[in-house]
């Protein structure tokens, strides 16, 4: 498996960590109900085609990566700096 | 009173020649990484062109030569090599001296992509990996920034404390490139 690292091209998987699902981008609001919280937190989809997960290119560039790609054919459809997804900038 | 010497990373391990690769140990420098504030890009290129001589490299470049060297050093981070940071480039980053963090040394010698090649992933073929091209990837289990200076010559650098695994790997890489070649 490659990743087309934005910055850095396309590397090895294992210059990569994973760091679970991008819903972790999307903080709830912070008077966000309980089960807003619950599904932040805890739940996760586990789908069988398209997923988006943050990657960290821990052994390359330092950047958090939100990248999309298939799991049942394992084919990385996208990776974008998490910076920009989030327009934090930074 | 306590003595302190001063010793190099890599001092007593180094210069090393397998074959036809020689690995040395760069003469240590001011290091200072680089890291533009928020929306400082442009204003920082400029004022390290005007107070160095060096352009901001994009992603994946090197600038400059021997004695003031900018090496693309990851997300939004330039590491100068050699000058002493001018006090101007504070205004647009945050500076950090990096001078002893870092074990920097060099690959020379007809050969050297094939010793490299057996210790990072990276795509190390003339087309892709050209003079002035440099790659934060990894060096065996090692974060490291590797850097084309020439045809057949590789700046390489590792966190000071593993300057003794990545002598010993390029030892390694180098012996079994020898022996193949031989």
């Amino acid at each position: 498996m490659r990743i087309i690292c934005p910055n850095c091209g396309e590397r090895d998987r294992r210059e990569f960590y994973y760091v679970g699902d991008a819903v972790a981008l999307e903080r709830p609001a912070e008077d966000a109900d309980l089960a807003a919280w619950d599904d932040y937190i805890h739940n996760r989809e586990n789908p069988a085609g398209v997923t988006q997960d943050l990657w960290y290119h821990e052994m390359g560039c330092s950047a958090w990566l939100v990248v999309k790609r298939n799991t049942v054919t394992h084919e990385v459809l996208s990776a974008e700096l998490a910076a920009d997804v989030k327009g934090a900038g930074a | 009173m306590v003595d302190i010497i001063a010793k190099t990373p890599c001092e007593g391990l180094l210069p090393l020649t397998i074959g036809t690769t020689t690995v040395t140990e760069v003469p240590p420098s001011m290091m200072t990484s680089v890291a533009p504030y928020k929306g400082c890009e442009k204003a920082l290129s400029t004022v390290l062109k005007s107070t160095h001589g060096i352009a901001a490299p994009a992603p994946g470049r090197a600038t400059g030569k021997e004695g003031a060297r900018a090496i693309w050093f990851g997300q939004r981070m330039i590491l100068l090599m050699g000058p002493v940071p001018d006090a101007a480039l504070a205004q647009h980053a945050a500076l950090t001296d990096q001078s002893d963090a870092w074990a920097v040394v060099r690959l020379d010698g007809a050969g050297a992509a094939e010793v490299l090649a057996r210790l990072t992933p990276i795509d190390l073929r003339d087309g892709a990996f050209k003079r002035g091209h440099t790659a934060r990837t990894e060096l065996q289990h090692m974060m490291a920034s590797i850097t084309r200076l020439g045809s057949n010559s590789y700046q390489i650098m590792v966190f000071r404390s593993m300057a003794e695994t990545l002598v010993h790997d390029l030892k390694t890489a180098m012996q079994s490139v020898a022996a193949r070649n031989g």
